[in-house]
């Protein structure tokens, strides 16, 4: 049922208080990341930018998660929870990417100049 | 039996008469502030069953309308209204809810041996949210008349005059009362269990809540921010869903129905839950294949995620995503058809008592069989070319939902009334209550079958002539169907005035709700119960009619039943 | 109510515990079980809201995908500089807020006070500086795909605050005099416990202004450059029609002294950025074009915005609960989760800043 091996020290029982370092640690790493994805941003990486800040964006939310949500040192099923959402996401955004890259031939993109009028249903 | 040391009968099943969670305490307010998951569970189902009651009656009105081709009672207009509300309240208001809320929040806890759920406030906040849901989604329908269908697709629902964002609005929040239950029960089935029941000791309406649940946390929050959007379309006219702004309809149903397909696992996974309890306890034999039956349940739940693009193959989706969803709509039929098979095999040999629960159980294994296999047809790409959007899809969805969900949710009620209420209720008349739900349905959908698949249309208020005798059948049984519902309605509320009180055990169950008082005591257990095979029936005695069937405690260990 | 009552029941269950945790819910065993159910509760909340953002990230992606070039020219209107500092603000506000949990379970009340008092006045100055960014775009006519205003059609406009701000400031500004005067009463009658929640309620409402500030420093900072940039400082009138190459810069000066709410001194609106040809910038410059961009980006900004106004409403709560030392290494479940909560919409930004504001 509960099975929480006591860490953190004699009298914290289930608590596993974080250490001032690694808070700081991680902080200090993330200002770092968020300038160096401003920063490669201004490099004219073409279309490797998106690739490129994502994944920059990706190591600073691993750290976010690991250390700042305790998920290193959490139950695993929590953490199965939360990235199995993931997935979830990437079948969504998956389908319908591909499916509407696959009928974007099919209509016309149009310049708009007004909006339309509310159509009034019948009687 | 080898021999056994029995055992005077559990202390569970002797609690204090004002113990009794209906009476410990009193007044509306002891109700409506209540965190007694039993309440809650009894509030959700005078709810659920009034949100049918009214969903009926405009089903009937429909059905009513339809006997004539041309024009009876109601205009176009009023028709696409009657529809949609119909639609929008069984679905949100009723089927989603019903086993989940009603019964899953009585017998969870109970089962588990457990005080209540793991967040009882949570529990009752959802129930509210229900009723606030409620309240905002008919005021807004009957204000002005929404038209839209229950779908909301746009463009029309950006474009048309009614209450569209106040109906969405209250399917936001119903969302959440549908979420905030899913995480209810997950959290509780994880760590509450009680020490001995293994997940593999736990009772398959468990497993079948749990995987419900899975799906609910999921897919729930994709309904929301849909319906956010729709909303903000309409109103700031964000371009996203509206082809005036080079926005995309067909992302519209991509969203929609990445919800609305799971959230049919939603609908039947419960009610199969149900069935695999019922089933094993009115054979007297435990149910067969077990562990296939409760990794179907989770199956179900994952691979129903992966096919809701059968719901827009003729939407203009591009031809590669037809091909690939309708291959894995072929897959999700698959643990659907081993669970059918488990339950039959668990007849097999069997003391088949035909009770009114064992008689709502065997129509549901009818009847869904009838609406899985006619998902078959409209899995295919070819064959749903031509039904899409036919009778054929209303008569496949009312088989499983209605046929399934509602037929099993019956049998729960049924099933498990003795122990919500404290009595019994005449045989007699549930099984009638049953035939004439059975052929009354029947009735009502097969002819759609064959309408749609000779091309009457759905949602059409007008047809023409040679439907005209099908139409009429439907209507017939409709009112059938309605007349079946009445009396079971009848049957449970006359036992409440005149049943005969009902044992802790009256069907000869082992699972742990059975091992307390009938109706039980507000705090479940005087003491946790010991955990044993959910579907082990050696242990059980029968005493009386009067004192039902008792677990007695084996001192010897029985030996142990095979399961898969 | 009857299910709460633990107290009468305690003997039945065997249990002589409940009686020292008073948190500890009757339902549960101890307080490990009822933090471990506490926790998966909340993990499974935050996969709910990662499933929420999901269908906005989906339009996104959809969007960004079919019509790149209505991104990156849509994207020269968001200012890099204001979103790498609400970054920063934010991932202060997590520090603090992962500090905070670590004093509740450390049982160091003042810490945790002061904890979730700068993450509070954190999220006020982020939502200040969005106040900036938001009001600045619907003065420019930068408005979802049904309002929005082509930018090369639009005509002049005032220069300076924009009104806007004003209606959104109005409530932060009514906090800011409401909180006072609690503060003021508190210490005054000695209560120190409500003059530790009105404290630094009162200081993130300042807080709020002092994004606001933040954000009027930053874009004047980027108007100066691009004026500089490009050469021009006059006032005019942008011009109607399609223009190659158009640079309109107003600067002007507002100094009332005293008056905390007005002392900025420049408010300017981004110039038109540098297109290459009339047709293309006609496609992209249109309402089912940048418009929808905009749409996408108030849609998913502003969901962002209400997650951290529902976040400071129950952080506040926390903050109370915690100057009433509730919390110990036995009981922190409600400050780890609300953590929890707040680091989700912290990650939600690091994904949401190089997506909306550096897309070139």
């Amino acid at each position: 049922m509960s099975e929480h091996k006591a860490h953190g020290g004699k009298h914290h029982g289930f608590a596993h208080p974080a250490s001032v370092k690694s808070l700081l640690l991680v902080f200090f790493s993330l200002i770092f990341l968020t300038w160096l994805t401003v920063f490669q941003s201004t490099l004219e990486l073409g279309s490797a930018e998106l690739v490129v800040s994502l994944f920059i964006a990706t190591i600073k939310a691993t750290l976010v998660i690991l250390f700042f949500m305790h998920m290193l040192h959490d139950k695993p099923l929590n953490a199965i929870v939360f990235l199995s959402s993931f997935i979830f996401v990437a079948l969504f955004l998956g389908f319908v990417l591909m499916d509407a890259h696959g009928y974007k031939d099919s209509y016309e993109f149009k310049n708009v100049d007004s909006a339309p009028k509310i159509v009034k249903t019948t009687e | 039996m080898s021999a056994v040391a029995t055992e005077p009968t559990h202390s569970h099943y002797e609690s204090n008469e004002a113990d009794n969670f209906l009476i410990n305490s009193k007044g509306v307010l002891s109700w409506a502030l209540t965190l007694d998951h039993k309440r809650i569970g009894l509030m959700y189902l005078v709810g659920v069953m009034s949100a049918f009651f009214v969903a009926g009656i405009l089903a009937l009105v429909l059905r009513t309308e339809l006997m004539t081709p041309d024009q009876w009672f109601l205009t176009t207009q009023q028709y696409n209204q009657v529809f949609t509300l119909h639609g929008a309240i069984m679905v949100f208001l009723f089927i989603i809810p019903s086993v989940p809320a009603a019964l899953g929040n009585f017998l969870v806890p109970v089962m588990l041996g457990a005080k209540d759920v793991a967040f009882p406030r949570l529990n009752l906040g959802s129930f509210y949210l229900w009723v606030a849901g409620a309240i905002f989604f008919l005021s807004a329908m009957l204000y002005t008349g929404l038209d839209t269908g229950w779908t909301f697709y746009t463009p029309y629902s950006t474009q048309t005059r009614g209450p569209v964002v106040a109906a969405t609005m209250g399917v936001f929040i119903l969302g959440f009362s549908s979420i905030f239950t899913g995480l209810n029960f997950i959290v509780t089935i994880n760590t509450m269990r009680p020490p001995g029941m293994t997940w593999f000791k736990m009772p398959l309406f468990l497993w079948a809540t749990y995987a419900t649940a899975i799906i609910q946390v999921l897919a729930t929050p994709v309904l929301g921010i849909t319906v956010l959007l729709l909303a903000a379309e309409r109103v700031f006219h964000i371009g996203i869903f509206d082809p005036a702004y080079n926005g995309d309809p067909v992302v519209f149903q991509h969203f929609f129905w990445f919800y609305s397909h799971p959230a049919v696992y939603i609908m039947i996974l419960p009610a199969m839950g149900i069935i695999s309890e019922v089933m094993s306890v009115h054979c007297h034999k435990s149910i067969f294949g077990y562990r296939f039956i409760a990794y179907s349940s989770i199956a179900i739940a994952l691979f129903g995620f992966l096919v809701w693009g059968h719901h827009m193959f003729t939407s203009g989706m591009a031809e590669v995503t037809t091909i690939v969803f309708s291959a894995l709509t072929f897959t999700v039929s698959i643990p659907s058809a081993i669970k059918v098979f488990n339950w039959l095999a668990t007849m097999y040999k069997g003391t088949v008592q035909l009770t009114t629960p064992m008689c709502y159980a065997l129509s549901f294994i009818f009847l869904f069989t009838i609406g899985g296999l006619t998902g078959l047809w409209l899995g295919a790409l070819s064959t749903d070319r031509h039904l899409h959007d036919t009778y054929f899809v209303v008569a496949h969805f009312h088989y499983v939902m209605v046929g399934g969900t509602l037929v099993g949710f019956l049998s729960g009620v049924f099933h498990w009334w003795p122990k919500m209420t404290g009595k019994m209720f005449s045989e007699f008349w549930g099984i009638v209550s049953c035939w004439f739900v059975f052929v009354g349905f029947n009735l009502t959908f097969l002819p759609q079958f064959v309408m749609g698949s000779r091309g009457m249309p759905r949602r059409y208020a007008r047809y023409v002539e040679e439907f005209q005798d099908l139409h009429q059948m439907s209507t017939v049984g409709a009112y059938l169907l309605g007349l079946g519902l009445f009396v079971a309605l009848g049957v449970l509320l006359h036992s409440l005035r005149s049943g005969k009180k009902a044992p802790a055990n009256p069907w000869g169950a082992a699972t742990l709700e059975w091992q307390c008082s009938s109706p039980p005591p507000f705090y479940n257990f005087q003491s946790p119960p010991t955990v044993n095979e959910p579907y082990d029936y050696l242990p059980l005695v029968y005493r009386d009619a009067d004192r039902g069937w008792e677990y007695v405690q084996q001192t010897t260990p029985a030996p142990k039943p095979v399961h898969v | 109510m009857t299910s709460h009552a633990h107290d009468s029941h305690d003997a039945g269950h065997g249990h002589g515990e409940h009686g020292h945790n008073p948190f500890l819910a009757h339902h549960f065993d101890d307080p490990e079980q009822q933090f471990d159910s506490g926790k998966l509760g909340i993990w499974l909340f935050l996969v709910t809201e990662v499933l929420f953002f999901s269908g906005m990230f989906c339009a996104y992606a959809l969007y960004r995908s079919l019509h790149p070039e209505v991104f990156t020219f849509a994207s020269q209107y968001l200012n890099e500089t204001l979103g790498a500092f609400n970054t920063g603000v934010l991932l202060f506000s997590s520090l603090s807020m992962a500090w905070g949990v670590r004093c509740a379970q450390l049982r160091q009340r003042t810490g945790l006070v002061i904890c979730l008092a700068i993450t509070l006045g954190c999220a006020a100055m982020f939502l200040g500086v969005k106040a900036i960014e938001y009001t600045h775009k619907w003065d420019l006519g930068l408005l979802p795909a049904g309002e929005y205003i082509s930018q090369f059609l639009q005509p002049a406009h005032h220069a300076g605050i924009s009104p806007w701000l004003y209606y959104l400031s109005a409530v932060p500004a009514l906090c800011v005099l409401g909180f006072a005067a609690w503060y003021v009463v508190a210490v005054t009658t000695g209560q120190k416990r409500t003059a530790e929640v009105a404290g630094p309620l009162l200081v993130t409402a300042l807080c709020y202004f002092l994004g606001v500030f933040v954000g009027i420093a930053f874009q004047n900072a980027e108007a100066a450059s691009k004026a500089a940039e490009h050469g021009v400082a006059e006032h005019g009138v942008a011009e109607h029609g399609v223009a190659e190459h158009a640079s309109v810069a107003h600067d002007e000066g507002h100094d009332h002294a005293g008056d905390e709410r007005d002392d900025v001194m420049l408010v300017s609106h981004s110039d038109v950025p540098v297109v290459p040809g009339a047709p293309e910038l006609a496609a992209v410059d249109q309402a089912g074009g940048a418009g929808v961009f905009f749409s996408i980006y108030y849609c998913m900004t502003g969901v962002h915005a209400v997650h951290i106004l529902g976040g400071m409403a129950v952080l506040a709560w926390l903050l109370v609960r915690a100057t009433k030392d509730h919390f110990n290494e036995e009981y922190f479940g409600p400050v780890d989760y609300v953590g929890l909560y707040w680091h989700l919409v912290d990650l939600i930004w690091i994904y949401l800043f190089p997506l909306l504001y550096l897309i070139k």
